[in-house]
């Protein structure tokens, strides 16, 4: 038999100063960790503009890197931002299709034991270190056929793919079943309905997730030393070829001898910090967006 | 010794009577319908023909399988995981429940209105364009728009507004929206489960008279908890109970179906004369 009520003794226990010092205690360490979590953002954003702050200027993205030896150190980084947008452009444009298919796939169609298998995959899939999908891109495109931008665009997608087909599950469970329904009832086929009516309204949220994937996959280093990281000083546009990129040319910099490289380094690092910082915002701004749309169409 | 029924409902009398049942023509013959989630039986061996031209509603408590049996109809229950159907169920004589059967096309002769209004987040012109252009019936759109607005009773209220959302609509007009997007695309049947149970009476009324005003076009089998409502508006009544199996377990069976006035009037059974007369359920 279940008790019921409460006792004057519960009301009034004998603990009760105890309990709420350790309220107090507990409140005080999650506000501890939290502060400790913007602590460090902060910490690392003001000491990359402390140090970079010297040399961040035009040149950096319009400049490629000087090469005689009079002239070392001055120029700029405008061959790996080149080479970051055509890498990581081709990455979601592989990446993307391919998440918004699995995702449609795995909520619309499949039968809940394959749902299951294929779900855990794209878990495992998102937690592989980013190296070993670097060494994986290395033996299956670049031994034998040299390092190129693509091979580096598909080590990237390889990241990208669980994290937009994540997010894109996410919001196409959101779509009310009323909704497929009355498609459905009116005669409609289930592809239609999946194109026509339910896709639509995961737009927003789609962008959403690949705008963070992007932001996540533009500073993974990594993958891009396996495939991509043998380069000229050159702006190139040509995914055939291995490209600079900034993670890479960042990494490159913090190895020389010249202070002011390291300066250069600091400061590209600081571009890409402001790049992933501001698309995290375009991301979040358009998520709000998309959940408002969505829960009026409840 | 006889027992005069006072039904809880006053159910009108002015009506005409209904020809014999051989002189109708049957749109579903059910037979020995057996529903099940999981392996547990929802409702079980329900037999019953449905007919062309009637409302016919299904009445009976919470939890009876009233959905589940409508659902049936236009195999809305293929999307359920774990949902299977024994028996037959004749459409026009033709068996719609098998494997071999497209349930696309099924639904594309069965219309469905749902107990929430569900209009989809388009304009209200699109909303009923909109299954119309799929459904390849291009020809001469915009008056076919119009005719299911009219005969929703909704496009007086809404022709100066055809572009607007559907969501801005009020809940009743939402639901006469379904409605009318449903009887555009020229279904033989309209199932409707529950159509009125989230509007209020003025939106609930304009809904009963549309399928008053609709029947010699359309069959309509309707979902109801409300007994007036099933008075008031439908020919047959169908009267489904729960029953306990031999091991305790739940499910939903067809008691009694009948002309609606002898169901509210002189019902057969002792289980649907207990309903009618408001002392169960």
């Amino acid at each position: 038999m279940s008790t019921h009520g409460i006792t004057r003794a519960d009301m009034h226990a004998v603990n009760l100063p105890r309990r709420r010092a350790l309220n107090r205690l507990m409140e005080v360490l999650a506000w501890l960790a939290a502060a400790v979590a913007i602590g460090f953002l902060v910490l690392i954003v003001w000491s990359v503009a402390r140090k970079g702050a010297s040399e961040l200027n035009l040149a950096l993205i319009t400049k490629t890197p000087a090469t005689g030896f009079f002239t070392s150190g001055s120029g700029g980084l405008a061959n790996a931002f080149a080479g970051t947008l055509v890498i990581v452009g081709i990455a979601t444009l592989m990446a993307l299709p391919t998440g918004i298919l699995v995702a449609l796939y795995l909520t619309e169609f499949a039968p809940p034991s394959v749902r299951n298998i294929v779900s855990l995959s794209l878990d495992v899939l998102n937690g592989v270190p980013a190296i070993v999908i670097g060494i994986f891109v290395y033996g299956l495109f670049v031994l034998g056929h040299g390092q190129s931008g693509y091979a580096a665009s598909f080590a990237l997608a390889c990241i990208m793919l669980p994290l937009v087909a994540r997010s894109t599950i996410e919001v196409l469970l959101l779509v009310p079943r009323a909704l497929r329904e009355a498609s459905l009832a009116l005669g409609v086929a289930r592809w239609r309905t999946t194109l026509s009516i339910v896709l639509p309204q995961t737009i927003g949220g789609i962008i959403t997730g690949t705008v963070l994937a992007v932001a996540r996959v533009a500073g993974e280093t990594a993958p891009l030393l396996f495939t991509s990281s043998l380069v000229g000083t050159q702006v190139h546009w040509n995914p055939h070829h291995a490209l600079q990129t900034v993670p890479v040319a960042i990494f490159e910099l913090s190895e020389s001898a010249d202070p002011q490289d390291h300066a250069r380094a600091w400061a590209a690092a600081l571009v890409l910090l402001l790049f992933i910082l501001l698309t995290s915002l375009t991301a979040r701004w358009l998520a709000t967006r998309n959940r408002s749309k969505l829960s009026a169409s409840r | 010794m006889s027992i005069t029924i006072q039904p809880a409902v006053r159910v009108e009398t002015k009506r005409q009577p209904l020809p014999p049942r051989e002189r109708l023509e049957r749109i579903f013959n059910i037979d020995g319908v057996d529903a099940l989630y999981g392996g547990k039986p929802a409702i079980k061996d329900v037999t019953m023909d449905v007919y062309k031209n009637l409302v016919t509603a299904i009445i009976g408590p919470s939890g009876c399988g009233k959905s589940t049996f409508i659902r049936c109809l236009n195999r809305m229950n293929d999307l359920i995981p774990g949902f299977t159907l024994t028996g037959t169920i004749r459409y026009h004589g033709q068996d719609i429940t098998g494997n071999d059967v497209d349930p696309v096309a099924v639904r594309r002769h069965i219309g469905m209105v749902f107990q929430r209004p569900n209009p989809f987040p388009k304009s209200i012109y699109d909303n009923v364009a909109w299954g119309l252009k799929v459904l390849g019936m291009k020809d001469g759109l915009a008056d076919r728009v119009e005719r299911a607005l009219t005969q929703a009773a909704l496009w007086d209220e809404v022709k100066d507004r055809l572009k607007a959302s559907a969501l801005s609509l009020s809940g009743g007009q939402q639901q006469r929206l379904c409605i009318a997007r449903a009887i555009a695309v020229e279904p033989d049947v309209v199932l409707m489960d529950e159509p009125a149970s989230a509007l209020d009476p003025i939106a609930t009324a304009a809904i009963e008279q549309l399928m008053t005003d609709l029947k010699g076009e359309y069959t309509f089998v309707i979902v109801t908890h409300n007994m007036q409502q099933a008075a008031r508006v439908a020919d047959m009544t169908a009267f489904f109970s729960i029953s306990r199996g031999d091991e305790g377990e739940r499910y939903g069976e067809l008691v009694e179906y009948d002309a609606t006035q002898k169901m509210f009037t002189a019902p057969s059974d002792t289980r649907t004369e207990d309903y009618v007369t408001g002392r169960f359920g």
